[in-house]
């Protein structure tokens, strides 16, 4: 009795793990198949995917007769191995180095303001007590979920006034007072025992000294959290560029990645490659601080 | 909480400087503009400012790409959020409790999120295409291929593509409402002779509630990012079927339409407003049902 029912849990663990496995290799698919292609060379992938280049989707008889002949066929492993597309993103594009630079430029003053800005506020926001507060805690947090597109038109009049519109200023601050920032670094500081802050005004601190000596060093992780999040999200933006960025050199490689590939498709693939690859690093650095980040925006505080 | 004496300018000058730097952006970004929303959405043009009730709103429902973008978002949101509710509660049941691999599998799961949409779309693109990989296999299987992105079906292919991104953001809210449930208390309804079936509603799905608001909160906010995916996939102009509000207030915002970009947002935000007004009422009222 004891031995069958041992086994049938064995079985039953089994069954998961190969659940699991199938799930975690469907989720993979698309990425592995961008990092692999990306070592085929340009022959190689024009020889795989020339078929997206002839316009299928404008073809005006789609009936069974008219079926295409030449399909996309997804390969694996390439013929023979080369950093052939790598070397000429690199150096033959020089487009795309100008474009990744764009994206470095918008995200990384959003991140770094959010999280400064965030950590200042969600002090004021857990620990101080204020007429109000809860109210315009909740008006924060409202605007944390509204689309981008809800205040685009006065957003866009009010850079156009402020003078930031031919800058990326349009963009950046807007990014920079994001409420996620506060909202996430106030789940952090809300965790902080009050002992410790009370402890410190008896000694006579305050609310200058309480912070940079306690609060900075207890929220340091969630000030990784929120760098990783912020990161997360700009890196990726679209909305934004696409309606405030006229010129395509200006843009973010965010959106422009996929015209590279619609001229190029030898590139496309290392392209991408090299584009997610900041992310990726800096999520598999950081997972932990990633996960505890989305963990706590999920609490009470 | 500290404690603060009232009547204190030391005080009020501290919380300012906290606060201050966030607060005049957020009025300046988000708050001001809001109002200014709600103003351009009653007159006819930002620049002649002249009140006309509810007129724009009035042309706004007569316009058939409004209509269209509207019942398209909502039919997103309403299918996509809880499908990806079902799927991700059920891989943080697969994931919770000893497994072999577990740490590896959250992070496989957690990795499309943080892979930029732009870095994946040829991917995509490659797979739906009327040329695609997915025809040529329906091909070489002798059935008729379908024009994924230009039918219906890219409803469905956008449904998936949005669970795909998504579902390690809510696996991992899910893990930690797991992980908040105490054992005993599984343990001890298990001893009592409960079923699997019966300790799940009786005590893991209660105890899940608070991170399951939560979880479609964000889910519903996800499900208007998706539009950056049917943006780089299928262009400012996609099939009618994921003709989202987004696209909508973007082409009004381009052809300069700002007072169908305005009564359109407004009432946007309305109702994502309401939705969350109502889940959060309806979290207190489990919470306090479980409580009292």
């Amino acid at each position: 009795m004891m031995a069958w029912t041992a086994s049938l849990r064995r079985t039953g663990a089994c069954a998961k793990l190969a659940i699991l496995i199938a799930l975690c290799a469907a989720t993979l698919f698309p990425i592995a198949l961008t990092v692999t292609n990306a070592f085929m060379s340009e022959r190689e992938i024009s020889h795989h995917y020339g078929a997206l280049a002839d316009s299928g989707d404008t073809s005006a008889d789609k009936d069974a007769s008219a079926m295409p002949t030449k399909h996309v066929s997804i390969r694996w492993i390439p013929e023979r191995a080369t950093l052939e597309a790598f070397g000429d993103v690199l150096f033959n594009h020089a487009k795309f180095l100008t474009l990744f630079w764009n994206s470095v430029k918008l995200t990384a003053p959003i991140v770094l303001g959010q999280t400064v800005v965030g950590t200042l506020a969600a002090y004021a926001f857990a620990k101080l007590a204020w007429p109000g507060r809860d109210k315009l805690f909740f008006l924060y947090l409202l605007t944390m979920l509204m689309p981008f597109q809800v205040t685009l038109v006065p957003n866009y009049l009010v850079a156009q006034k402020l003078g930031m519109l031919p800058s990326y200023g349009a963009i950046i601050w807007p990014g920079v007072f994001a409420a996620f920032g506060v909202f996430l670094m106030r789940q952090f500081t809300a965790g902080i025992l009050d002992v410790y802050l009370e402890a410190a005004r008896i000694d006579g601190a305050g609310h200058f000294r309480s912070f940079v000596h306690i609060v900075l060093p207890l929220v340091k992780p969630g000030m990784t959290a929120l760098m990783l999040l912020a990161f997360t999200d700009n890196w990726n933006m679209v909305e934004q560029p696409l309606l405030f960025i006229a010129e395509p050199f200006r843009q973010p490689l965010s959106i422009y990645l996929a015209q590279i590939a619609e001229g190029d498709q030898g590139v496309a693939f290392a392209a991408s490659v090299l584009y997610m690859t900041p992310m990726v690093l800096l999520f598999l650095y950081g997972e932990d601080q990633f996960v505890e980040g989305i963990q706590r925006s999920g609490v009470k505080g | 909480m500290l404690k603060l004496r009232p009547h204190s300018l030391r005080n009020a000058a501290s919380i300012l400087a906290f606060l201050g730097p966030s607060l005049a952006g957020f009025l300046l970004f988000y708050l001001v503009p809001f109002g200014a929303v709600v103003y351009y959405s009653f007159v006819d043009t930002p620049v002649r400012s002249r009140f006309v009730g509810f007129d724009n709103y009035r042309l706004l429902w007569e316009s058939a790409s409004f209509r269209k973008a509207f019942g398209n978002s909502l039919a997103f949101a309403g299918v996509s959020v809880p499908i990806l509710f079902a799927v991700s509660l059920a891989l943080a049941l697969l994931l919770s409790g000893a497994l072999p691999l577990r740490r590896t599998f959250r992070t496989v799961f957690l990795l499309p999120l943080v892979v930029p949409v732009a870095s994946i779309a040829l991917v995509w693109q490659a797979l739906f295409h009327w040329n695609g990989a997915i025809n040529g296999a329906l091909a070489e299987w002798g059935l008729r291929p379908t024009d994924w992105m230009n039918t219906r079906w890219s409803f469905t292919v956008m449904v998936a593509v949005y669970i795909w991104k998504n579902v390690g953001y809510n696996l991992v809210l899910f893990l930690a409402g797991l992980a908040n449930i105490p054992v005993d208390q599984r343990e001890a309804a298990a001893i009592d002779g409960a079923g699997p079936w019966r300790r799940f509603w009786s005590i893991t799905w209660p105890g899940l509630a608070p991170v399951s608001f939560f979880a479609v909160v964000m889910s519903i906010v996800g499900s208007f990012k998706v539009f950056r995916e049917t943006y780089l996939v299928a262009g400012a102009y996609p099939n009618d079927a994921i003709y989202t509000l987004q696209h909508f207030m973007n082409n009004s915002f381009q052809n300069l339409d700002y007072s169908k970009l305005t009564s359109a947002a407004l009432q946007l935000a309305i109702v994502i407003g309401a939705a969350v007004y109502l889940l959060f009422r309806a979290e207190r009222h489990v919470r306090e049902g479980a409580e009292g």
